[in-house]
């Protein structure tokens, strides 16, 4: 994180600073200029206020439609979500993942550079939303990725998980063959 | 004078530029870094890849649920409470919505936190107020700092406060500051050279030269630091030059980079330092490097008329006539390319650049934007996309973008709910009546028998107390037990001998039958309460499987009643927010293009005096070259 803070400082310096540099020692502005500058900054000003108020009405509007999307689509009694983590510090390249439930293929998911490295900041990925019946399931993790020496690494678990009437939540956490066990589970 | 304020507000253009990336989100999980709320996990994974509206909407549902909670301190979310109210305010501050980013502070500062938070939190309120400029608010937020400071923050809370009495006129006590953080590494660079200002803003006008000086000279590795010594010495060069310290002025710009953001105008002042003090051949040096460099750079451009002047102040009037007349077909060039990108400007060609998903792959999409295919637009806005202001505008013109997106694919949405509750409403509604019936008849038996078990074990519970051996007999004995006082009625009291005997065996009968249900009683009573028991077993399975259908039953129900009025009033904000987004973009846009051309047409006006100049520059020196050698023949 704190790399990435120091690469926009770098980027930011290096816009902002070169045109304040040009704007202060090199060509001098056009009568006039200034004031036209003065206007558009003051009419770019107003335009964010209304842009603000408009993201915080979509924002609202996003919520109430998960809301909706979440009663309608995966009602609490049989709403089953499962979620990934790494371990932590792990290096192992994640690829993809796949997931069975009883036997069924339900998501199969490939990583990108930016989603891996969020995971690797902590981050936790909903993989996999859905629906099952209550009592006792199923459940067969398949994983590729590549190892610190390149080497290619893929891994199966299989275990049960148990759906009540409440909302079920799965945590995945993942790892290299470093970490121990490179696939543990956590129910909540 | 001039130079003096020009210099100050580069500072202040620093301390701004400094503190707006210090949005980026630091805040780990917990203190020990360990996740217990995955929803809060999965804000964070939305916000680390910069996707802060997915971010914020999580986190505000997380909250908005957690606040509701009757027993918050048992949700998993307790444990990450201060953290998500602190991020979801950087996540709006990211996603530039500073007021709700600044309520969102605010509430932690107002709320029952430790000292230590909410030091935090003035600290972070602060920082948005001196962003958006309101620097008296920012003052205030800073003196409700009090005890315990993080750690963390503890230097970057005194180079606020600098940066804040830097802009509001208050340089003295900025230097107060300054000076005793000039220790912290992470800062060192930008602290040293923020001094350097100050103390210039103070009238002080040796000793800011001699920090800058030190500023320019600071060990340096990573590229912002190696950022801000370039920037010190090139103010410093410029105060130097200005100050007719022509040698010290060179020497300082020297010591900038040659490919850092600072290189051109380093060169360009180098050169004028040079000139300055009549050494035309050694001007040349810097200038001839820059004059290769990209031709849409204004110091670039500057060099193209500086160094044939130079060659000209050399009298090599030939070399000078040259250049001139490249610099003349150069800036010719370049107003056909600046012409070129207005006419793009206008066609919407530069907002069409800007919306692509190729230029927005990663934080430095504005840079790259220049290597595009086919957009001249971007070629002379670079410096102009710089701008606070007009990232803003920027990035909100995107903002909206993605917002019409997610609006349109909403709507689409909304029609595909309509169609999965039309579809369950077909497929439920014959069913359920039929279902619903048997359910019923069903739920009557059900009851009755729990009823008959209820009984039973209310009669097992007082025979505990008050034995009753005939409740525990058999269907057999209580029939036997039947015929027996039938036969007792039908013989009644005869003395008939015969009659006699009967009753005899009757009463025998009778007898085996009492004394059986007596002396088994226990055993029976014992068995009766296993047999419950395993009843109980039973009744507990038909509950379950009651409950079960009473909740799928239910859940079909609800899976297409009661959502019409939700929808439609979904669909109408859905509606109204995408007008809003489109009247919004359109005039932002605008206002993007607007400000754009403007740009474009200074940049356009300084090429044309250029092009006048290098014209007469090229006259001047085919004139000077002729007369030479018209003196060389005449000689």
């Amino acid at each position: 994180m704190k790399s990435t803070g120091h690469f926009s400082v770098v980027i930011g310096l290096a816009l902002a600073l070169s045109f304040a540099a040009l704007a202060g020692l090199g060509a001098a502005p056009m009568p006039g200029d200034n004031d036209k500058a003065r206007s558009d900054q003051a009419q770019m000003r107003g335009l964010d206020e209304q842009v603000q108020e408009v993201k915080s009405d979509v924002l609202s509007i996003a919520a109430e439609l998960s809301r909706l999307e979440e009663k309608l689509l995966y009602p609490s009694g049989t709403q089953v979500a499962i979620f990934v983590a790494l371990a932590k510090g792990d290096r192992m390249r994640l690829d993809a993942v796949r997931l069975q439930i009883d036997g069924q293929l339900v998501t199969h998911y490939i990583y990108s550079f930016k989603e891996l490295e969020a995971l690797r900041k902590g981050g936790v990925q909903r993989i996999y939303v859905g629906n099952v019946a209550t009592g006792d399931h199923k459940l067969d993790v398949l994983v590729d990725g590549k190892l610190e020496d390149g080497a290619d690494f893929n891994r199966t678990e299989h275990f049960t998980f148990r759906k009540e009437v409440k909302p079920k939540l799965v945590e995945l956490t993942l790892g290299g063959p470093s970490s121990g066990t490179p696939i543990t589970l956590g129910e909540f | 004078m001039r130079v003096i304020r020009r210099l100050i507000a580069l500072g202040l253009a620093l301390g701004l530029t400094v503190q707006a990336t210090g949005g980026d989100l630091k805040v780990p999980p917990t203190a020990n870094g360990e996740l217990k709320d995955l929803y809060f996990g999965e804000a964070l994974y939305h916000a680390y890849q910069g996707q802060y509206f997915e971010a914020i909407q999580r986190l505000d549902t997380e909250l908005a649920m957690y606040r509701g909670l009757d027993q918050p301190d048992l949700d998993t979310l307790h444990y990450h409470f201060n953290n998500a109210e602190f991020s979801v305010g950087d996540f709006e501050l990211n996603y530039r919505m500073h007021h709700r980013a600044g309520r969102a502070i605010k509430a932690v500062l107002e709320g029952a936190v430790d000292e230590a938070v909410r030091n935090e939190a003035a600290f972070r309120l602060a920082r948005i107020h001196f962003q958006k400029g309101q620097l008296d608010d920012a003052l205030h937020a800073l003196e409700r700092i009090q005890g315990t400071v993080p750690a963390q923050i503890r230097d970057e809370v005194e180079f606020l406060r600098a940066n804040i009495y830097m802009a509001t006129g208050r340089p003295s006590e900025a230097v107060k500051v300054l000076a005793q953080l000039r220790s912290n590494e992470s800062l060192a660079g930008f602290v040293s050279y923020n001094l350097g200002i100050a103390l210039l803003q103070d009238s002080r006008p040796q000793e800011a030269i001699e920090q800058l000086d030190k500023a320019g000279q600071l060990a340096a590795g990573d590229p912002a630091s190696l950022a801000i010594r370039d920037k010190s010495n090139l103010v410093l060069g410029a105060i130097l030059f200005e100050s007719g310290s022509f040698e010290r002025a060179k020497q300082s710009l020297d010591r900038v980079r040659l490919q850092g953001p600072f290189s051109n105008q380093a060169l360009l002042r180098a050169g004028s330092a040079e000139a300055s003090a009549q050494k035309y051949d050694r001007a040349l040096v810097p200038w001839n490097i820059l004059v290769e460099r990209e031709p849409t750079d204004v110091a670039v451009q500057e060099a193209m008329l500086a160094a044939p002047h130079a060659y000209a102040s050399l009298k090599v009037y030939g070399r000078a006539a040259l250049l001139y007349g490249r610099a003349l077909e150069l800036y010719s060039n370049q107003i056909g390319r600046v012409d070129a990108s207005i006419r793009s400007v206008r066609e919407g060609r530069f907002l069409k650049a800007l919306i692509r998903e190729e230029s927005r792959e990663d934080e430095s999409w504005v840079i790259r934007l220049r290597s595009l295919p086919d957009s001249p637009e971007t070629y002379y806005l670079m410096e102009l996309m710089a701008t606070h202001d007009f990232q803003t505008a920027l990035h909100n013109y995107l903002d909206l973008e993605d917002m019409r997106s997610k609006l349109m694919g909403w709507q689409t949405g909304l029609e595909a709910f309509d169609d999965i509750i039309r579809l369950r409403k077909q497929n439920y509604e014959p069913l359920l009546p039929k279902v619903d019936a048997q359910f019923r008849e069903l739920d009557s038996r059900m009851r009755l028998r729990l009823e008959q078990r209820k009984h039973l074990a209310e009669r097992l519970q007082a025979m505990l107390t008050a034995p009753r051996p005939d409740y525990l007999a058999t269907a057999e004995e209580r029939i036997a037990g039947e015929r027996l006082a039938l036969i007792e009625k039908k013989l009644g009291n005869s003395n008939n001998p015969e009659k006699l005997l009967l009753q005899q065996r009757v009463a025998r009968l009778r007898g085996t039958l009492v004394w059986r249900l007596e002396t088994e009683y226990h055993e029976r009573l014992t068995a009766a309460h296993v047999h419950l028991k395993e009843l109980n077993a039973h009744v507990d399975t038909l509950t379950r499987q009651y409950d079960e259908f009473v909740r799928t039953r239910q859940a079909a129900r609800q899976s297409y009643v009661g959502y019409d009025l939700q929808i439609a009033r979904l669909r109408e904000r859905v509606k109204d927010a995408l007008q809003r987004v489109d009247i919004l973009m359109a005039r932002q846009g605008q206002m993007i293009e607007i400000v754009a051309i403007n740009q474009l047409e200074a940049r356009r006006k300084r090429l044309v005096a250029q092009q006048a100049e290098a014209r007469y520059g090229v006259a001047d020196s085919y004139d000077r070259a002729a007369r030479a050698q018209a003196d060389t023949g005449g000689h």
